[in-house]
C-alpha cells in the first residue's frame, strides 16, 4: 500500500427507477497504486466508473478526488481537476486524426479565446505547435508512432484502444480509468498492454483504476483488487487474498458449482 | 438503386470507350494532372459549344473558358515561391479577384443557355451577404452539429441594430458618431455604419447568448423546436413593437419598419487621404462599391472561419458533434462550448444583417420570416456542411436562383415550350426537389468537407442530430440503467 487516498468514495449509491445498480459503495484509490475493479456482468462496475467521471449523478454518496469533493460537477470538471478515462466501447472521435483526437484530450491544459485563434496571436502560435510536439510525443509514446494523421475510424481495433489511452494522457490525469481495456485483445497484446499500465506507474506516476474481466491482468498487474456484485462490493484485498475469497469465488461461479 | 443505375451507366459509358481503345484501366494509369486537364477540356468544349448554340455569344465566352482551364490545368498545387507553398491560394485569390473586378466586365458577360445573362450587381451584393449568413449558421450547423432552425432571429437583430442607430427612429435624441450623408434637421442616433457593424454583431452574440444558455441544454430535436420558436418571436417582436406594452414607445416601428438607414462611407477625413468614397450613397457606381465592402467582409467571416475551425475551441465543437460524451470525458466543457459556437454564428448573422439593411436602406419586418432560416440552412446543407468553400457555393447558388436564376428559367421555359407557369412562385418547392435530389445523390453536400463526407457514406456511430440514445444515457433514464447493467 502507498499513500494516502487519491481517490474516496462514501456510500456512493446510484438508483435507475427501482434498480439499485450501485449500492452504498465505500471505496478508496491510495496515490500511485493500480486498483483493479472485478465482478461478474452486470455488478455496475460501469456505472460506478461513470459516478467517478461525472457523467452520471449519484443519487446518495460523495465522489472525493485529491481532498476536493466532486459530487454533482459536470463531467469536464472531472477531467480538469486530474481524472482521466477511456470507454468500455471504443469511444474515439472516429472522423478526426489521431493527432487531432489527442489534442481534444488536452482540451483542458491549453488556453487561448475566439479572438486570439482569429487573430493567430504569437502566444496562440506557439501555445498550438507545443501542443502538437507534446501530442506527437504522447502518440509515441502509446505506440501509436507515424499514425497521427490516420483518421481515427481507419485504425486497427487495438491501434485504437492505444489512440483511446493516449487522449485519456493528453488530458494530463493524476487518476487513469481504464474501462475494460483489453476486451478483444489477443494474448500478445494483452501482455504488451499489462506493461504498457505498468510503465504508466513507474514512469509518469500515474495512479490507475482498472475494471477487467481478464484475470491475468488483474492479477499480474493490481496492487489491490475490489469485487462488485448486484452493485454492492463484496471483497477487498490484495489479488492473492480476493483470489481465496469464498464470496467472491461464489459470485463468480454460482454456489451450486462450489457445492459439486 | 442510384447506384445500380449510376453502375449501368458508366458500365455502358467505359464499353463505349475501350472500343475506341481508351479502356477503364488505361485511363486510371494516366497522371492526375493529365486525367483532370481532360476532363476539364471537355466540359469547358461542352459549355462553348452549348453557349454557342443556344445562349448569347460574345467573344468574352473565350476569355471565360481560358481563365477556367487556366486555374484547372497547371498543377497549382506544387507552386512554390521562395520555398514556400503557395500553391493553395491561387485558385481562392484568382476567385477574389474575378469577383472584385465584377463590376467592370458583367455587361460584356455572355449569355448561358436557359440560365440566361451573368447576375447584376446588385444580385451579387445579396450573394455576398448571405455567404456571410451561411457561413455564420455554419458555425452551429457544420462545425459543432446543431441544429438550428431559427437564424432569422439573427439576422432581423442585426438589421434592427442598424435600424436603431443609424436612423431618425429615436426621435428624442440627438447623437452623431462619425455618420456620413446626415440630411439636416436630423435626430436619433447616427453612429457611422462600421461602428453600427460591430455593434450589431456584438449585441446579436449576446442575444444568441441569452437564447442559447437556455435552449443549449436540449438535443437533437427539441433544440431544433426551441430554436425556431424563437425564429418566430424576434421577429413578431419586430413587427408589433412600435407600442412596447402599451407605453408608447416605439422600438421597431411596427409593420412599416425602420427607413431610411444611413449607408456606409468613409468620411471627409480618410476620402482626403486615401480618396475612399465619402459616403456610398449618391455614388456612380454605388452597387460595384457595395460589392467590394461585401467581398470584404466575406474575406473577414472565411478567415475566422477557418482560423476558429483549426483552434482549440473549434476542434472541440468538431468533437462535441462527433461525440458529446466522449467529448466531455476529455474536458470539453458542453454548455460553455456550444454557447460559443452559437454566439460566433450570431455574431456574423447580425453583421450581415446590419450590412444589408444598410444596403436597402432599410429593416421591415416583412423579411424576417421563417423562410429566411430554412432558404440560409438549404444553403448549408446544399454547399455542404463543414465546408467553407460549399457554403459559398451553396449560398451564391440558391441566392442566384432566388433573385434571378428562377424568373429567367422559368422565361426560358415559357418562351420555348409555350408554357405559363410563374416559376418564382415554386420558389421553396424547387428548393425542396433539389435538396431532396442532393439528399439523394450526395448526401455530404456538393462541395463536402473530407470528414462529413466519411460520416454520411459509412454512416455514423454518433448522429449528434437525433441523439436519442445518449441522450438517456446522460440523463439518468431507467433504459440508461438496463443499458449499462448489461455492459457493466
Amino acid at each position: 500500500m502507498t499513500g494516502a487516498p487519491l481517490l474516496e468514495t462514501q456510500r456512493l449509491r446510484k438508483e435507475f427507477g427501482g434498480l439499485v445498480a450501485v449500492d452504498d459503495v465505500d471505496f478508496t484509490v491510495p496515490g500511485a497504486s493500480i486498483v483493479s475493479l472485478i465482478g461478474p456482468n452486470g455488478a455496475g462496475k460501469t456505472t460506478f466508473f461513470n459516478m467517478l467521471t461525472g457523467v452520471y449523478k449519484p443519487t446518495a454518496g460523495r465522489v472525493i478526488f485529491a481532498d476536493e469533493d466532486l459530487t454533482g460537477k459536470p463531467p469536464h470538471a472531472f477531467t480538469q481537476r486530474g481524472i482521466g478515462r477511456t470507454f468500455q466501447n471504443i469511444r474515439l472521435f472516429q472522423n478526426m486524426t489521431a493527432l487531432e483526437n489527442v489534442l481534444v484530450g488536452m482540451h483542458t491544459r491549453l488556453h487561448g479565446n475566439a479572438i486570439q485563434a482569429i487573430l493567430r496571436t504569437p502566444g496562440n502560435r506557439r501555445v498550438e505547435a507545443e501542443a502538437r510536439d507534446r501530442a506527437r510525443a504522447l502518440l509515441e509514446f502509446s505506440g501509436l508512432r507515424r499514425k497521427d494523421e490516420e483518421i481515427g475510424r481507419n485504425l486497427s481495433y487495438g491501434d485504437q484502444r492505444r489512440l483511446e489511452v493516449a487522449r485519456a494522457l493528453a488530458t494530463e490525469p493524476k487518476l487513469l480509468l481504464l474501462d475494460e481495456p483489453t476486451a478483444g485483445m489477443n494474448p500478445q497484446e494483452t501482455g504488451e498492454f499489462t506493461a504498457f499500465v505498468d510503465r504508466l506507474r513507474s514512469e509518469r506516476g500515474l495512479t490507475v483504476l482498472l475494471i477487467e474481466h481478464d484475470m491475468r491482468v488483474v492479477m499480474g498487474v493490481s496492487d489491490r483488487v475490489t469485487v462488485l456484485d448486484y452493485g454492492e462490493k463484496i471483497a477487498e484485498g490484495e489479488p492473492k487474498e480476493i483470489q481465496k475469497n469464498q464470496r467472491v469465488v461464489e459470485a463468480y461461479l454460482g454456489k451450486a458449482a462450489i457445492a459439486q | 438503386m442510384r447506384r445500380t443505375i449510376a453502375a449501368k451507366v458508366s458500365a455502358v459509358w467505359w464499353a463505349a470507350l475501350s472500343r475506341l481503345g481508351l479502356s477503364r484501366q488505361r485511363w486510371r494509369s494516366l497522371p492526375r494532372t493529365t486525367r483532370r486537364s481532360v476532363k476539364a477540356v471537355i466540359w469547358v468544349s461542352i459549355f462553348l459549344v452549348l453557349v454557342d448554340l443556344f445562349g448569347v455569344w460574345k467573344s468574352s465566352t473565350i476569355a471565360i473558358a481560358a481563365i477556367i482551364l487556366f486555374l484547372v490545368i497547371p498543377p497549382w498545387q506544387k507552386l512554390k515561391v521562395g520555398g514556400r507553398s503557395v500553391g493553395k491560394w491561387v485558385v481562392p485569390v484568382a476567385a477574389v479577384a474575378l469577383v472584385a473586378a465584377y463590376p467592370y466586365y458583367v455587361d460584356s458577360m455572355p449569355q448561358v443557355p436557359v440560365f440566361g445573362p451573368a447576375p447584376m450587381l446588385s444580385t451579387m451584393v445579396a450573394m455576398m451577404i448571405f455567404s456571410i449568413m451561411a457561413l455564420g449558421l455554419n458555425f452551429v450547423v457544420g462545425y459543432a452539429g446543431l441544429l438550428d432552425l431559427g437564424y432569422v432571429a439573427f439576422y432581423a437583430m442585426g438589421a434592427y441594430m442598424a435600424g436603431w442607430f443609424a436612423s431618425d427612429q429615436f426621435s428624442h435624441q440627438h447623437l452623431d458618431i462619425g455618420a456620413v450623408g446626415l440630411q439636416p434637421g436630423w435626430i436619433g442616433f447616427h453612429f457611422s455604419i462600421w461602428l453600427v457593424l460591430l455593434m450589431a454583431g456584438i449585441a446579436t452574440a449576446i442575444v444568441g447568448i441569452l437564447i442559447g444558455l437556455p435552449t443549449l441544454r436540449l438535443r437533437g430535436d427539441y433544440l431544433a423546436i426551441v430554436t425556431l420558436g424563437f425564429g418566430e418571436i424576434l421577429p413578431q417582436i419586430a413587427r408589433n413593437g412600435d407600442n412596447f406594452f402599451g407605453t408608447g414607445f416605439n422600438l421597431t416601428n411596427g409593420p412599416e419598419g425602420i427607413t431610411p438607414i444611413d449607408g456606409p462611407g468613409f468620411g471627409h477625413t480618410l476620402h482626403r487621404i486615401l480618396h475612399l468614397p465619402v459616403s456610398y450613397l449618391g455614388l456612380t457606381n454605388y452597387d460595384a462599391v457595395f460589392l467590394w465592402t461585401s467581398l470584404l467582409l466575406v474575406l473577414i467571416t472565411v478567415w475566422s472561419s477557418a482560423r476558429l475551425r483549426d483552434s482549440r475551441l473549434g476542434r472541440a465543437w468538431i468533437a462535441i458533434r462527433e461525440d458529446e460524451i466522449a467529448a466531455a470525458a476529455m474536458g470539453v466543457p458542453l454548455m460553455r462550448t456550444k454557447t460559443w459556437a452559437y454566439a460566433t454564428g450570431a455574431f456574423f448573422g447580425g453583421v450581415a444583417g446590419a450590412f444589408y439593411a444598410s444596403y436597402k436602406s432599410g429593416a421591415f419586418p416583412d423579411d424576417f420570416f421563417f423562410q429566411i432560416s430554412v432558404f440560409i440552412l438549404c444553403m448549408v446543407i446544399l454547399g455542404g456542411m463543414g465546408n467553407i468553400w460549399g457554403v459559398i457555393f451553396g449560398a451564391c447558388f440558391l441566392t442566384y436562383l432566388d433573385r434571378e436564376g428562377l424568373s429567367n428559367v422559368g422565361a426560358w421555359m415559357n418562351g420555348h415550350l409555350g408554357t405559363h407557369v410563374n416559376v418564382p412562385l415554386y420558389e421553396f418547392g424547387i428548393y425542396g426537389v433539389i435538396l431532396v435530389v442532393v439528399m439523394l445523390f450526395r448526401p455530404e453536400g456538393l462541395i463536402p468537407s473530407s470528414r462529413r463526407a466519411a460520416e454520411f457514406h459509412e454512416g455514423v456511430r454518433d448522429e449528434p442530430l437525433y441523439d436519442v440514445a445518449h441522450g438517456a444515457e446522460i440523463y439518468d433514464t431507467v433504459e440508461g440503467a438496463y443499458d449499462s447493467a448489461e455492459g457493466a
